[in-house]
């Protein structure tokens, strides 16, 4: 019989033991505690990212401009005082938000797929929907504290200085654009699941803004109509295009009978009426947003996670 | 019955039309400790990810008889797994342990403690950023997430690539202190270094399985070994007299190998590979 040889040194069993016994095991999070571990980390790690700091110091900079330049104290087709001041900024934030929003967010699903990440933090055991729908929930709400919140500086403002605050004015642009934020970071979430690398879903990203841009009624809608295209086909594309969908109501919000728009206004408001169509500018561009992250989910579910 | 830890029917997984696993089977019962060897590209890692449900494949792939793409929670609830290359993730290491821990039933108290034995303080990176860590933490921190909790199956992707030595003595030490029922697969390209850790060799060509040895399959029986040496050393002569081999004279040793030991004093023999002039092993009552 051959002598057992002695242990080699890399498999000695040592005395102590690597899971202590003494050492007791912290419960597994139920999936409402998932939810909330995945939300705080897609928190966490945008708040050490740069993106949301930029994004926060560039609106709420934009509001102290606009105080600053005494925007408060000019007028625009009878406005004037904080409304005059949100009118304008909510024409800001129909150029700033949508992109911040998709450039941001599509790098979230495809750079940790690319970078790695997803490789170590999918192998733990987290549903995928929680993954998912944390990731969503977070990025939401990321997104719009800096918008409203720069909006809820400015109303406090006007309120130490004694200026009227118009509340429905403010509640309708707040509901907009909640339904901005949402729209875009479902369609940004849905290219993210898509594209296979950062670069791909970044230029996809601005491709897609660069087209709902390019249909708005001052580029190519103003084209098509000029070109005699059949007007109900210019408005489907303009209540199909959720950038446009937000312009007219803000516009509307301020302009009642829709002036600045012209004759395609007659067409909105004898389809929609004014309550109705501002009823579509929110539900649109949310449900939009939310079926198209529902079609990214479905994507990233059934695909290669990594 | 148990189900078997890791059950694989003509798993097939492709990349833009080129098959990178091939119909692959594999069973493996709980309790067995596989090294996984190939050459890059042969498919271990894809077979890995298709382990965790990272991947979307054909064929059928189950982890104690749940499949880990739809029962995620509880297939990846009781497997710990171990990277080739660290993530760069942002957060802190404290907050990485607090975070796969609240997934994973962790066991606070045994991730600090193999932390320690493997070198890293814990407390001292805790608010450090995991990817600022050099990658020899980082390849600790994650070790001792996946030791540190309890687990049915360790799936370790080149665990030991980026550790210091001592750090890799220790890592092997825990890894052979882990619960005999714990299922192990060993992805490395470092066979000698694993060799005493398996009780099965699995080697992965083109995503096949083109090698399916059980280091303990010839039953009890032994070899014998004989070794000659370019010329002699001291420190391989104290190796080959730990195995129970005799020295015939400073440069000969021969002796008894028990079978289940043979792929550890492979692993042994490995080490000193540019001494050996001659090598024979084979039937104890060979001339």
């Amino acid at each position: 019989m051959a002598p057992t040889p002695p242990p080699d040194a890399a498999v000695a069993v040592a005395a102590r033991t690597a899971t202590p016994p003494e050492a007791p095991a912290a419960p597994a999070a139920g999936r409402l505690g998932e939810l909330g571990l995945v939300v705080r980390l897609e928190v966490a790690d945008s708040l050490r990212a740069r993106w949301l700091a930029i994004y926060a110091i560039v609106l709420g900079g934009l509001v102290f401009t606009l105080f600053g330049f005494s925007l408060t104290e000019s007028r625009i087709l009878g406005f004037m005082g904080l409304s005059r001041l949100l009118v304008t900024y909510i024409q800001v934030c129909m150029a700033i938000v949508p992109i911040f929003v998709l450039v941001t967010t599509v790098r979230s699903v495809a750079g940790d797929r690319e970078s790695g990440v997803l490789e170590y933090l999918l192998a733990l055991p987290v549903g995928l929907g929680t993954w998912y729908g944390g990731r969503l929930l977070a990025r939401f709400a990321l997104i719009l504290a800096p918008v409203l919140g720069a909006m809820a500086l400015a109303c406090g403002w006007a309120v130490l200085q004694e200026i009227p605050v118009p509340w429905g004015l403010f509640s309708a642009y707040a509901g907009l654009l909640v339904a901005l934020c949402a729209c875009f970071l479902g369609l940004a979430l849905l290219l993210s699941s898509l594209a296979r690398s950062v670069d791909v879903a970044q230029a996809s990203a601005f491709l897609l803004w660069l087209v709902l841009v390019l249909f708005l009624d001052l580029v190519l809608l103003g084209v098509l109509i000029e070109e005699h295209v059949a007007p109900n086909t210019v408005v489907a594309i303009a209540l199909a295009n959720p950038l446009q969908v937000f312009r007219t109501a803000a516009m509307m919000l301020f302009d009642p009978q829709l002036v600045l728009l012209g004759p395609s206004a007659y067409v909105i408001l004898d389809a929609f009426g004014r309550s109705g169509y501002l009823a579509w500018a929110l539900a649109y561009p949310t449900l939009l947003g939310a079926v198209a992250a529902l079609v990214g989910y479905l994507r990233f579910k059934r695909g290669d996670l990594v | 019955m148990s189900a078997p830890a890791i059950a694989i029917h003509q798993l097939g997984k492709q990349f833009s039309g080129t098959p990178v696993l091939s119909d692959l089977d594999l069973e493996v019962a709980p309790g067995e400790r596989v090294a996984l060897v190939g050459a890059n590209g042969a498919g271990k890692t894809t077979l890995i990810r298709c382990l965790l449900g990272e991947y979307a494949h054909r064929g059928a792939l189950r982890l104690g008889g749940l499949a880990p793409r739809q029962a995620r929670r509880e297939a990846l609830g009781r497997v710990g797994f171990v990277p080739q290359i660290p993530p760069p993730l942002r957060m802190p290491a404290g907050a990485l342990v607090r975070f796969a821990g609240g997934l994973g039933a962790a066991r606070p108290a045994a991730i600090a403690t193999i932390a320690e034995r493997l070198g890293l303080d814990l407390a001292g990176v805790e608010r450090r950023p995991f990817a600022k860590l050099s990658g020899g933490q980082q390849q600790k921190l994650l070790i001792a997430l996946a030791l540190g909790r309890p687990t049915d199956l360790l799936v370790l992707d080149e665990p030991a690539a980026n550790l210091d030595p001592e750090g890799r003595r220790a890592f092997f030490e825990i890894l052979s202190e882990q619960d005999p029922a714990t299922t192990m697969v060993l992805a490395s390209h470092r066979l000698d270094e694993i060799a005493a850790l398996v009780s099965r060799v699995v080697e992965l060509d083109g995503g096949r399985v083109v090698l399916d040895d059980r280091v303990d399959q010839r039953g009890t029986g032994s070899l014998r070994a004989r070794v000659v040496l370019v010329r002699a050393d001291e420190a391989a002569g104290r190796a080959f007299a730990s195995w129970g081999l005799e020295a015939v004279d400073p440069r000969r040793y021969e002796g008894p190998v028990v079978n289940a030991d043979r792929l550890r004093f492979l692993g042994l023999l490995a080490r000193y590979a540019g001494l050996i002039e001659h090598l024979d092993l084979g039937p104890e009552d060979a001339p």
